[in-house]
């Protein structure tokens, strides 16, 4: 049979099941069969992929045997490197290994682009296009999502920006393009070193636009930069005439691009807000003075009166997170629960460092997801609540959010904690949130706040509570 | 084998069109909680750039493009697997409350 058949037929099936596998993703019940679906359609098409040897390029036929060795090394040293490191990474840093695997998928895109226009193997308006498009946004990817990663795994610190920042990236950008365009006008018939000043002025591109971009705002940015590899799979898939590639890369284009805007919205953030402005850098002074003062409560006072509170919800942010807390906080929660009390988690849309990474998080400690309320569907109930308890959460809880005009989170939806009859805030210190904002809510007349690490803070609530059951020790 | 395709222009743009237009379909309606989780997922489909890399480094005739091949097939395989491992052990964690062990 015809090798080509075998292989277009089998890219059916593999873009079938990913965009089945997709789908399944999309509901938590099935979920997890939706991945396992997805990843077999990926290992059909990395094992037919290899009928393609049957047919090459009479150039490449000299080259044939080293370049069969050359592929079964990358992708055992990709698979065996990236399987290793994907499987010991903490919860906790799962966005950045997104980041890294994410850029490493642009960077293989470039790579496509770069042998087609390396090689003067492509041809053809259309096709030069795609190739040069596809060569930009992967290469922009790669380095962008490194920078990103390198940010949110803490080695890189902080943001670097110059005056005529903007200025600089507009003319890197238009050099590109200006090579770009040219590469397309003559056919890709230009000369080597322009070829490598264009990927290396892309990479550098993707590094200017990711290192002025501070940390609350890198999920926004890698999911762009997800919605880009994408883009530049699909661009390189019509650059070689594969439909797999064009469909895949274009359905993650898609999803990467709306979750991206889904993300900046919850923040109250334009993307181009986020990706050529800082955040608090204009506003953190301009704010009245706050009145009242901060009362501290006991840990395991706090956990008594949650004991016997009938409805308690729980706000938590990226500090339970760092203090490894959720395991504690859930052994709690299930303690206030066999005590009668109903305890909900409120879950605002950026808690963690990703829309959902929240979710994981409590997921992983073994949480229920239906007792785990977006803050749509929980923000009337605060009313109610007899305690609402913040756990490592700041800005996600500042009221000025609603009513401070001058206030550099103004207008971002906030969980109304402030509503409920007692607050009880859990935090290491004094200090202030992401955005630099000071939070008037732990000012409140209802609020106590709970100084200490998350997790010891746990402890201390847990043992309260069993040792008013077990009669007093 | 130059670069040739059999998908040209409108065709190519129904593609496209088509398919972006199912990820938008299938993000549009998921709840936040999964947001993660499908960013990771669809981090893992994009992998599928390994198999077009393989079919530049097969065709690939100096030495300049087998470098450069190697490392995109390497990228490549890194992004798939990566996101795979990543993604399943995200999803694995999401149990109802009836099915939830101990």
């Amino acid at each position: 049979m015809n090798p080509q058949l075998i292989i277009d037929a089998a890219f059916i099936v593999a873009t079938l099941l990913f965009i089945y596998g997709l789908k399944r993703m999309s509901s938590p019940v099935t979920a997890r069969s939706g991945i396992v679906v997805a990843g077999l359609g990926m290992v059909v098409a990395v094992i037919v992929a290899f009928l393609y040897i049957a047919d090459v390029n009479p150039k490449a036929e000299p080259h044939l045997t080293t370049n069969i060795v050359l592929a079964v090394v990358a992708l055992a040293l990709g698979l065996g490197w990236a399987w290793w490191s994907g499987k010991k990474v903490e919860m906790t840093a799962m966005p950045q290994m997104v980041a890294l695997y994410n850029g490493m998928g642009g960077g293989a895109a470039a790579a496509i682009a770069a042998i087609e226009l390396f090689g003067h193997k492509a041809h053809g308006l259309e096709i030069l296009i795609m190739a040069v498009l596809g060569g930009i946004i992967g290469a922009v990817s790669l380095s962008g999502s490194l920078i990103a990663w390198a940010k949110l795994d803490g080695k890189i610190d902080g943001t670097w920006r110059f005056p005529g920042l903007q200025a600089v990236n507009g003319l890197i950008l238009l050099t590109i393009l200006a090579i770009g365009g040219w590469t397309v006008f003559n056919d890709g018939q230009v000369p080597m070193p322009l070829i490598a000043g264009f990927f290396v002025l892309s990479l550098v591109y993707g590094v200017m636009m990711a290192m002025p971009i501070g940390g609350a705002d890198m999920p926004v940015v890698i999911s762009l930069f997800n919605a880009f590899t994408g883009l530049a799979v699909g661009f390189e898939g019509y650059v070689i005439g594969n439909a797999a590639l064009m469909v895949a890369g274009m359905v993650v284009g898609s999803a990467g691009t709306l979750l991206t805007l889904l993300m900046a919205k919850a923040m109250n953030r334009s993307v181009s807000n986020v990706l050529f402005s800082n955040f608090g850098a204009a506003g953190a002074e301009g704010q009245g003075e706050i009145k009242g003062s901060m009362k501290p409560i006991d840990a395991g006072d706090a956990g008594i009166n949650m004991r016997y509170a009938s409805k308690v919800i729980i706000a938590p942010g990226y500090g339970l997170a760092v203090a490894q807390a959720q395991h504690k906080l859930y052994e709690f929660v299930k303690l206030l629960q066999d005590a009668g009390v109903e305890v909900k988690f409120a879950i605002h849309p950026v808690a963690g460092r990703m829309p959902g990474h929240m979710n994981v998080l409590l997921a992983e400690a073994g949480v229920p997801y239906d007792i785990i309320y977006d803050m749509d569907d929980i923000n009337n109930e605060f009313k109610e609540a007899d305690v609402a308890i913040v756990i490592g959460a700041n800005d996600t809880v500042n009221p000025a959010a609603r009513t401070n005009k001058s206030s550099p989170i103004y207008g971002m939806p906030i969980l109304n904690v402030d509503q409920a009859k007692q607050v009880y805030v859990v935090k290491r210190g004094q200090g202030k949130g992401y955005s630099g904002v000071e939070n008037e809510l732990f000012f409140a007349d209802n609020t106590n706040m709970v100084y200490g690490d998350a997790q010891k803070v746990m402890v201390a609530m847990i043992q309260a509570v069993k040792s008013l059951e077990g009669g007093g020790h | 084998m130059d670069a040739t395709t059999a998908i040209t222009g409108f065709v190519a743009l129904y593609i496209f069109m088509l398919a972006a237009f199912t990820g938008y379909e299938i993000i549009g309606r998921v709840p936040a909680i999964l947001h993660t989780p499908l960013m990771s997922g669809s981090n893992f489909i994009h992998g599928i750039v390994v198999v077009g890399a393989m079919w530049a480094l097969f065709n690939a005739s100096s030495t300049l493009e087998q470098a450069i091949g190697f490392f995109g097939v390497l990228l490549g395989a890194g992004n798939a697997a990566g996101g795979y491992v990543v993604t399943e052990r995200m999803l694995e964690m999401f149990k109802p409350s009836d099915k939830k062990k101990g």
